[in-house]
């Protein structure tokens, strides 16, 4: 069964464990600017939004890449960027309607969520609940969603 | 049914794609101009910097992928179209019949009126093939002067300091680098970055002359201003392929013209990609758009049209991202404003960067970013999605590069809750 990540803002401290995590799990460094999850801190609303890729239908980034470097993992359902295969050209990075692909100047190639191969480490590690990996049915993802089909101008095959 | 695709770029292939899945009994055949598989010319510049082989380049990575997908992968060349028998002539000598066809064709570069330009030494860098011969005449300290401060030559611009050029580039007439996607303030920054990188920025005039010396190739500007260089790369533009549709019927302005279904005035022929001038979504306007992402959304959008299921396009958004020597602007959408709106901008001419919003209707409609990277998307987003920005505008007025949490805010915001 296809699971999800599940982002709860309401249940966010704002710990940032996540981004630690995320980092620790993926460059090997506590370094939350390379963290695949990011938490928006909205002073003006009083709350923390924790932020990543929903592994949207849509696909903006894998559809755009040049090169076929962003591939779908049918197991995770993730869209995973093949590092091998990426040159480094960020139209993944402008075309991803969300901003969840991120170039990294330091490897010259893009960084998104892959969900950890499907474990992801954000999860593990939030104390709170506000970022768990759950069966896809039932995250809703709704707003995200809602927002991937708003955000849709590509018709897809309704398969 | 019998698709028939000319060219094999991203459109093509993600056409070819989209047929297969949709219209599995047809017959779909991608006629590929260039020999080899298809291939990414986005991805030139890469391999001529030698960050990848030439594979690296395909768009499709997998082996006998087009076999597998039940493509018949066609190497030749369109002359004619017959839209009343419904036949292509072949280069080759061969004709093919269709009952749908795709124009994907692209488009090629544009060879400006200067004297000199068949020298040998002077080049496009356009196709697999010239990079090869460009990339053969490329050794460490090689001269050589890129015509031409596009986006084109500014995008092969970096591969050629990292082989070890010496470099020239020359801004041609108006004396500003990649006008068509980034303002003044911009295109200043990046070359004033060029200039630092040691890149020699020529910003007296358009070219008048190529002639060739003991020494090397003399390129003279109107101006007078001249610089020698063993290597001449041509970038001032591209035109789109369209001369093999004389005499067809297919209307061809900037390029070939399609209706929201990417469908042209003829029935049963479509174009997508940087051949097509479709619906763009910020003006209403058809233009040529030249970008990867229109090209693939134009793919799929006018496969599902031939197919039969009629889907009309929401229309292009332009946008682009560059790396010069390591500093990466984008452009999006209406950059230069639209007439009554607003202008929110931010500019570090010492640390390199700069960030224009240019707002209507207290929505976002178009952007300039220099030295930005992060959630860069989002700005796609909010254009894209025409969100309202309410009492964001505000905050973005005293600090726009909030963009990406404005953004949030709006989209997964507590107004929903």
């Amino acid at each position: 069964m296809q699971r999800s990540l599940l982002l709860k803002p309401e249940k966010c401290t704002g710990c940032r464990q996540c981004e630690m995590a995320c980092s620790f799990e993926k460059e090997r460094s506590f370094n939350p600017a390379r963290s695949r999850i990011r938490i928006f801190d909205l002073h003006s609303q009083g709350r923390f939004v924790p932020y990543t890729c929903t592994q949207c239908a849509e696909a903006w980034c894998l559809h755009a890449c040049p090169v076929d470097a962003i591939q779908l993992d049918a197991g995770t359902g993730a869209k995973v960027v093949h590092a091998n295969l990426c040159v480094g050209c960020k139209v993944c990075t402008i075309a991803c309607p969300f901003g969840t692909v991120n170039y990294n100047a330091d490897s010259g190639k893009v960084d998104k969520c892959d969900l950890c191969g499907g474990d992801p480490a954000c999860a593990r590690s939030c104390p709170t609940g506000a970022i768990t990996y759950v069966d896809a049915e039932q995250t809703g993802y709704d707003k995200m969603r809602l927002w991937a089909v708003k955000t849709d101008t590509q018709p897809h095959a309704q398969a | 049914m019998r698709h028939v695709i000319i060219g094999a770029g991203p459109a093509g292939v993600v056409a070819a794609e989209t047929l297969r899945q949709h219209d599995p009994a047809a017959r779909v055949t991608l006629i590929c101009g260039e020999a080899g598989p298809p291939y990414a010319r986005m991805a030139i510049p890469y391999a001529m910097a030698g960050k990848i082989q030439e594979p690296g380049t395909w768009l499709r990575q997998r082996d006998g992928y087009y076999d597998s997908l039940g493509v018949d992968l066609l190497h030749d060349r369109v002359k004619a179209v017959d839209p009343a028998t419904r036949t292509l002539s072949l280069a080759e000598g061969g004709a093919l019949s269709y009952d749908r066809l795709l124009i994907a064709t692209g488009s090629s570069p544009a060879r400006p009126d200067v004297p000199g330009l068949d020298l040998p030494g002077v080049h496009a860098c356009w196709t697999l093939e010239d990079m090869r011969e460009v990339s053969a005449q490329l050794k460490p300290g090689t001269r050589v002067l890129l015509l031409g401060a596009g986006f084109i030559s500014c995008i092969i611009l970096q591969s050629l300091v990292q082989r070890g050029a010496q470099l020239t580039v020359s801004c041609g007439s108006s004396g500003r680098m990649v006008r068509s996607m980034m303002d003044e303030t911009a295109g200043g920054m990046i070359m004033r970055w060029c200039r630092a990188k040691g890149v020699r920025v020529l910003t007296a005039g358009r070219p008048k002359l190529i002639t060739q010396e003991a020494s090397g190739l003399r390129v003279t500007l109107d101006s007078g201003e001249s610089a020698e260089a063993d290597l001449v790369i041509v970038g001032t533009g591209v035109r789109t392929n369209t001369g093999f549709l004389a005499g067809s019927g297919v209307a061809v302005d900037e390029g070939v013209v399609v209706d929201p279904f990417l469908q042209t005035n003829v029935a049963g022929i479509y174009a997508a990609g940087d051949v097509a001038q479709g619906l763009n979504q910020c003006t209403g306007l058809t233009e040529v758009h030249a970008i990867q992402p229109t090209a693939v959304e134009h793919g799929r959008v006018a496969a599902l049209n031939m197919a039969g299921k009629p889907t009309p396009y929401m229309g292009s958004l332009s946008m682009n991202t560059l790396e010069t020597l390591g500093l990466i602007s984008c452009s999006f959408g209406l950059w230069a404003g639209k007439a009554g709106g607003e202008q929110i901008r931010v500019v570090d001419e010492a640390r390199f960067r700069y960030l224009r919003l240019e707002i209507f209707d207290e929505r976002l409609v178009g952007a300039n970013t220099v030295g930005m990277t992060n959630e860069i998307g989002v700005i796609r987003g909010l254009i894209q999605t025409k969100v309202k920005l309410g009492s964001w505008l505000e905050r973005l007025r005293r600090d726009p590069s909030r963009l990406a949490e404005a953004y949030v805010a709006c989209t997964q915001g507590v107004a929903a809750e």
